[in-house]
Parts: C-alpha cells; structure tokens; sequence
C-alpha cells in the first residue's frame, strides 16, 4: 500500500514538474516569437559610461543588430570604450543555442513588476556561458533583468526597462553591469601637476570592482533591412 | 627703451647658441612623431595595460594631433628650461666677457633699464621659443595625426584614471597651458638673469641655473611622503607643470568630464602667483645687486 501511494506521489510530482517544465518553455517561447518581429534594428542613443577609472562624456552611440546574431555597438562623436562581452545586450544572443535546460527559479518583484525567474544552463560543455539567469515578465513577455556568467569573461548583467518600443521586445534603457579589474598606473610616468586635492586611500585595490554603462535609446529603425556591411 | 629693447633682441638671436633651442626642440619633436606615427601602438598598450581586458578602444583613434602634443610637452617643459637658461643666464655674464658690460654702461641708459630690457629680450625669446613649440607639436601633430577626444593618463594620490576630453573643448587648454608654461619659463630667466649678474663669464651662471632647476625638478618628482609635505610647496619647480592643471576636466557627481571646465583653478591660481612671486623676487634681487655691482670688466 505504501509503495503504490508513494508511486502515485512521484507520478504526481514528476507530472506536475513536466507541467512547469513545459509552461516555462512556452513562456521562453513566447518571448523569443515576440523578439522574433525585429529581424533587424538601427538604434540611437546616449551612452553613459560609470566606471571608477574612467572619466568619460556621455557618447552619442548607433547600435546595429541582423538576425540572428549580427550585433554592433558604435560611437557616434569622438573615442568609445566599448565593455567586452556588450554583445550581451543583443538579448537574442541568449536563444541563438537551444540547447539548454529550463530551471525554475520561481518568482520575483522588479519594481512593482512581478517576474518569473528561469535559470538556463547550457547543455554544450565545451559552450562560454556557464549559466544564464532570466527575469521574465511572464503578462508582457518581455526580458526586464539577465544575468550571464561566462568562463572567460565573468559575469554580466542587464537591466532593461521598456517604454516605447515594447511590442517588439525592445527596451528604451539598458543597463549593463559588469565586473572590472583596477586600473593602475606607474608612479612618476605622468608627471603629474599635484594641486594638493588628492584623498589618501587606504583600501587595497586590486579586487575586482563593478562598471556600468547605461544605454538610453532614443529612436529604433525597425525591419528597414540593414546590410551586412555595417558589422564588418 | 624700444631701441635698447631691440639692441639686446638682435643680440640674442644674432648669436648661433640661440638656434640651439630651436633645433633641439625641432629635432625632439620630429623624433616622438616619427616614433609614435610607426609604433604608438606599443605606448598605448603600456597606458592601457589591463583596461584592454574589459575594454575595446579604438588605439589608432587615442593617438592623435592632442594626445601627441600633451605627450611631447610632458617631455619638453622639464628639459626647456635648460635651453632658456642657456640665453638668459648669459644676458650680463656674456657681456661681462666679452667687456662690453662697462661700455655699454658709460650710455644714458640706467642699470635697471638695461636689466629690464634684458629681461624683457630674454622674455620674447622665451615666448618666441614657446610659439615654435606650440607650431610644430601641436599644429604639426594636428597635421600628422588629426583631431580627435584627447585621453589624459592621470594619477591622484593613489587613484590612477583616464580623462576624456571632447575635441572641441581641447584648444583653449592648449593656449592656457602655453601661457601658463611662458611663466614658468619667465622663473628660470629671472634665476638666470640673477646668477649672471654675479659672474664674469657665462659658463658658471649656465650651469648654476641649470644644477638648481635639475636638482629641483628631482627632488619635486620624488614621491617621498616627508617630502611632499615639507620640500615641495617651497620649490618653485614644483609648479612648472601647472600647465597640466588644464588639462585636469571637472567632474560632475556622475563622474562624467564637464565641458569647459578645470578640477581646480584656485590650485592654479596660486601657483600662478607663486611663479609671479619668484619672477618678483629674484628680478629685484639681480637689480638690487647689479645696481651695487663693481664693474671691472
């Protein structure tokens, strides 16, 4: 008796899990068809770079993306220093594999935004990613937070907040954060003009510390057929 | 006073040892731009060190007509100094020896004119200099490896970064800076000028003035906590690159570089009259003691 019943509570849960399993799949589904509208997109925006070492104007930047994987962030006016792994903020970049496994993670709040929280892990072992956290807004289907970690290039996140152009899966702000490694120069290389307004620090600085920059896009092209030239 | 003036200026640039300067800084200038034009990769790599992990940056583009020019003056103002006091440490000992000094005094011209004119030759040299400075690292740069947002390589106490400065807010800093160094170099005339007064012949004042602003220069780069509390403020070498004071941007509460603006013009500004202050003094010294010099020669 009490190996049937305890049969009947695994068949239950096994049921129940492929029954999550298989909503979490529609959900990711879901988001990919509604991203799957753009095939390409010209983007203009404002880039705001907030990392400790780097002191930089806000950059005028045009973002290209191609279907399926063709993505490229250029500064319009003057110097950029692109993030390495920004092709993360092509979100597509994350169903260009599907060969992965759908974690429940269960829910959360991203302001007053209920999210469903899947963890993707890559079936390929030899694959960069190592795990992909998604927060999904499972009423709008859209991406508003990722989390990538990679082998090489640590992890990154992104948040996204929508406004206009979310009937296609495209936000209006990303925030990009990653992990980045002090900058350090050699005492006396510079020459430097001491005005006497330097703090003395006691703090080790080799740790890794966070940067961040933040896209504001303001105007998107979309499906105008963008040629492939742009991303050599 | 105008025809003395240009007495002593026909002087200065009649005498070949003059064209050294221009020639040295020609020849220092065209070598970096040569070096930086077919590897300025390599310098850029050592500057960026490990930012080239997190980052990509456009190298070909941080190298440019401002970016050289900052490079070459970082270089040049500590060795111009040594070209200046070669003309202005000569301006009464080079007289001296070749005994004219008590001629020309025999004129209706008072010691303290001809100091002054002396010192105002040694001046427009200075800023003639500076214009030839200004012509080939920075327009000649401009001309080799164009415009573009200038990177400043800063260190702040124990802080390093990198400033951004968009190019259409570079050339009022260049022209700051310009007049700023021709201060400056205005301290190692009047040094000179005062050093020469107590010689016969040029070599000693020559070599006086360059020791001082060498030893100093040293002594100002050292990074010796005691020194930089009690040594330093009382060096006058310590402000000659205040000129990089304008290259320092402001900042807002976002970290992102303010257009038009300096870090810290007060800090400027005093070192502005500290070097006025030294120019003062050591002028009043050389004609508080070439008023009371015996001239024998």
């Amino acid at each position: 008796m009490i190996k049937i019943t305890f049969r009947i509570l695994l068949l239950i849960l096994v049921c129940h899990c492929h029954t999550f399993g298989q909503v979490n799949n529609t959900l990711l589904k879901n988001v990919q068809l509604k991203m799957d509208k753009v095939s390409d997109y010209e983007a203009e925006g404002k880039l705001r770079t907030n990392v400790a070492f780097l002191k930089l104007p806000i950059a005028k930047v045009k973002l290209y993306y191609k279907n399926p994987n063709k993505f490229k962030l250029k500064s319009e006016n003057g110097m950029s220093f692109v993030p390495k792994g920004s092709m993360s903020i092509n979100l597509n970049n994350i169903f260009l594999n599907n060969k992965y496994t759908i974690i429940d993670a269960g829910v959360d709040k991203i302001g007053n935004i209920d999210v469903v929280v899947l963890k993707l892990l890559p079936d390929d072992d030899n694959s960069d990613l190592v795990l992909t956290t998604l927060y999904i807004d499972a009423v709008n289907f859209l991406i508003l937070k990722s989390k990538t970690t990679t082998k090489e290039n640590g992890t990154y996140e992104l948040q996204m907040t929508y406004e206009n152009y979310s009937k296609y899966g495209l936000p209006d702000k990303i925030i990009f954060s990653f992990n980045t490694k002090d900058y350090k120069l050699p005492k006396g290389i510079t020459f430097d003009f001491d005005d006497g307004s330097a703090k003395k620090s006691n703090a080790q600085n080799t740790v890794a510390k966070k940067g961040e920059i933040e896209i504001r896009i303001e105007k998107y092209q979309i499906n105008k057929g963008l040629s492939s030239a742009i991303f050599k | 006073m105008f025809t003395l003036l240009q007495i002593e200026l026909h002087k200065i640039y009649s005498r070949p040892r003059t064209y050294i300067a221009f020639a040295a800084i020609t020849a220092i200038v065209l070598i970096f731009q040569f070096a930086f034009k077919y590897d300025g990769q390599s310098y850029m790599d050592l500057m960026l060190q490990n930012i080239q992990d997190n980052f990509e940056i456009d190298k070909s583009k941080a190298i440019n007509g401002y970016f050289m020019c900052y490079i070459i003056l970082n270089t040049l103002l500590i060795q111009v100094p040594i070209l200046v006091a070669l003309v202005a440490a000569d301006t009464i000992s080079g007289e001296a020896n070749m005994g004219t000094l008590r001629l020309m005094l025999t004129k209706p011209v008072s010691r303290t004119q001809l100091l002054l004119v002396k010192f105002l030759a040694s001046f427009i040299f200075t800023v003639c200099l500076l214009i030839w400075m200004a012509i080939i690292a920075l327009f000649l740069s401009i001309l080799i490896f164009g415009q573009e947002d200038m990177l400043v390589f800063r260190v702040k106490g124990e802080e390093s970064f990198i400033l951004q400065i968009t190019k259409d807010d570079i050339m009022w800093r260049y022209f700051a800076a310009f007049g700023y160094a021709a201060i400056a170099l205005t301290v190692i005339v009047a040094l000179g000028m005062l050093l020469s007064v107590f010689a016969e012949n040029s070599i000693g004042p020559i070599v006086a003035t360059v020791c001082i602003v060498l030893f100093f220069t040293i002594v100002s780069n050292m990074n010796i906590p005691v020194i930089d509390r009690n040594v330093k403020p009382y060096l006058f070498t310590s402000y000659l690159v205040g000129w990089k004071g304008f290259f320092y941007i402001g900042l807002d509460d976002y970290g992102q570089p303010i257009k038009g603006s300096i870090e810290n013009w007060p800090a400027i500004k005093k070192s502005i009259y500290i070097l006025l202050g030294h120019i003062g003094f050591f002028l009043t010294m050389a004609i508080i003691s070439f008023r009371k010099k015996d001239i024998l020669s």
